[in-house]
């Protein structure tokens, strides 16, 4: 396989589009990536020739529905290196970390703590706060260095034998910083606490080993790894999934409804009340066979090319990164300010260069504050991206210093 | 008049430091978030005899819109009473979304540029809501 980012790029339909009657120079991948035309297709053949509801009708569609949802599955498992049976298919990152802080949360008791870190984005903040409230448990809070990272030489100090459960993101959706899982699981497993990554900013870049990487769950979202919104994954050990009570009551999800008392599927299903988003699930799918087909080395090169040739950027335009400054540890993520222009000021004028990149909090106010910065300018850079998106962003940044600094 | 969201008028307006910082004592503290992007108007103010604000300070953490509608709304609100505060951000909201109203400040037409710009609308009214809650929380 080699990587090619031009032929890639024009598998994205969404890069005919002209902005502000120029090309579309899209760097907000962090927050939603693009989809290929082949999940395009994905989920518009389901919709014309197979679409029905899933686990339930006998007829030829229902089969389809049936076989294409499963089969999602199937690829989804293969790209983690998991067992189908731990797929649990949500409607995204955000709802399978509250899957495991209603149902695996429902089994900790008052004292019990939780350790999360000031860089997670609120989804792996607030489901815990809301579940401490419910069951008198206690949050701890892991520091972040000075260059973005979760400070792991913290460990011994917040993790202690109360400790049941570490939450905290693979990768920072921030500054780009890539946890040092395996200093992680190591003091978790010490006292018998479990772990769970959010995988959100981790997710698009590339396959997982995650029996490997020693954790107990992970949580990713569909429409970051390119395929479609309303779709997520929560990965658990099949033991885990196997003790944990459901979440969501309703169909699909049961044994047997009986007024004297009901019985629950085995997981995955368990986790899968009602209909499930069958269409969505079968893009991620196509997503993941698109991600499988990827020549992970060159993109890996491509995009830590292009994530030094911003940074450099940046540095001559007077930028400061909020975030590493090497390309070791990190994914080809972005964040940094400038003296006296808004990040919402930068992107707004940004936009008017075609160029799309988030500015604000990034859901991740307890990191602001940490930097003392009511916000950051985020450019999150995919495979499709190329030398030109960066440039554009560049001049973009040397028009808002004109007039506005 | 310029299209430019960033026109001089707006860019000088949030640069308009003439009512920055901050009253102590103050008889009313009123702290407002956009929680969506994290932009932050705190307004100090005291109040006449007769109930109408008589001074004011904005301490804005904002983008540019947000500290230019902070600017509007400190050079506007002394004299007012709760029943004016209400009015004039009621105006102004209603006149971002494109209606024809009575009683706009002067100043406030140098927003027009945000007025297409539905995701914008809340940064020029952070300040307006502040204003509200002034004198909700005056002592």
């Amino acid at each position: 396989m080699s990587f090619d980012a031009a032929v890639l790029r024009a598998q994205f339909p969404i890069f005919l589009e002209r902005i502000n009657g120029r090309p579309l120079h899209y760097l907000d991948n962090g927050a939603t990536a693009q989809m290929p035309q082949s999940v395009i297709d994905a989920v518009s053949f389901h919709d014309r020739h197979a679409r029905a509801n899933v686990l339930r009708g006998v007829h030829t569609l229902a089969e389809r529905a049936s076989e294409a949802y499963e089969g999602a599955r199937a690829r989804v498992a293969s790209f983690l290196n998991v067992p189908e049976t731990e797929i649990v298919f949500t409607g995204g990152c955000t709802a399978s970390i509250n899957l495991v802080a209603h149902s695996y949360g429902s089994l900790l008791h008052p004292g019990d703590e939780i350790l999360l870190s000031v860089l997670e984005h609120h989804s792996n903040i607030v489901p815990w706060q809301l579940l401490a409230e419910r069951a008198g448990l206690a949050i701890r809070v892991l520091p972040v260095t000075d260059d973005g990272r979760i400070d792991v030489a913290a460990l011994p100090r917040l993790v202690t034998e109360r400790t049941r459960l570490v939450a905290l993101a693979h990768a920072s959706n921030v500054t780009g910083a890539v946890l040092e899982v395996a200093a992680v699981v190591d003091a978790a497993k010490a006292v018998g606490a479990r772990v769970l990554l959010d995988g959100a900013q981790r997710i698009p870049q590339g396959p997982l080993d995650l029996a490997a990487l020693g954790v107990d769950f992970y949580a990713f979202s569909g429409h970051k790894a390119y395929g479609p919104t309303g779709v997520g994954v929560l990965w658990g050990r099949g033991e885990i999934l196997e003790a944990m009570p459901p979440f969501m009551g309703g169909g699909s999800m049961i044994g047997r409804v009986n007024f004297a008392g009901t019985t629950y599927a085995p997981p995955p299903r368990r986790f899968e009340a009602g209909t499930p988003p069958i269409a969505q699930a079968v893009g991620l799918g196509a997503a993941m066979a698109f991600m499988a087909d990827l020549d992970w080395a060159g993109v890996e090169a491509h995009e830590m090319g292009l994530t030094q040739r911003l940074m450099d950027g940046l540095g001559t335009l007077g930028a400061r990164i909020v975030g590493p400054r090497g390309l070791q540890g990190r994914v080809p993520v972005v964040s940094f300010v400038l003296d006296r222009i808004h990040p919402h000021d930068l992107a707004q004028i940004l936009d008017q260069h075609g160029v799309a990149i988030r500015g604000g909090h990034h859901c991740a106010q307890p990191l602001m504050d940490r930097f003392d910065l009511p916000g950051t300018a985020r450019a999150s850079i995919a495979p499709y991206n190329v030398a030109a998106d960066i440039d554009a962003l560049l001049d973009g940044v040397e028009d808002a210093k004109r007039r506005l600094a | 008049m310029s299209d430019d969201l960033y026109q001089q008028a707006i860019v000088a307006l949030a640069r308009d430091a003439s009512h920055a910082g901050k009253l102590e004592p103050a008889a009313a503290t009123a702290q407002r978030d956009n929680p969506l992007c994290g932009d932050r108007v705190t307004l100090t103010a005291d109040f006449a005899a007769d109930g109408t604000l008589s001074e004011i300070r904005h301490k804005t953490r904002g983008c540019l819109l947000c500290e230019a509608g902070a600017a509007l709304v400190a050079s506007h609100a002394t004299g007012l009473n709760a029943a004016k505060a209400a009015q004039a951000g009621a105006a102004m909201r209603a006149w971002l979304r494109g209606e024809a109203v009575q009683g706009l400040w002067q100043g406030a037409e140098a927003f027009a540029p945000v007025r297409p710009k539905k995701s914008r609308h809340d940064c020029v009214t952070l300040a307006f809501d502040a204003l509200a809650g002034l004198f909700e929380t005056r002592s």
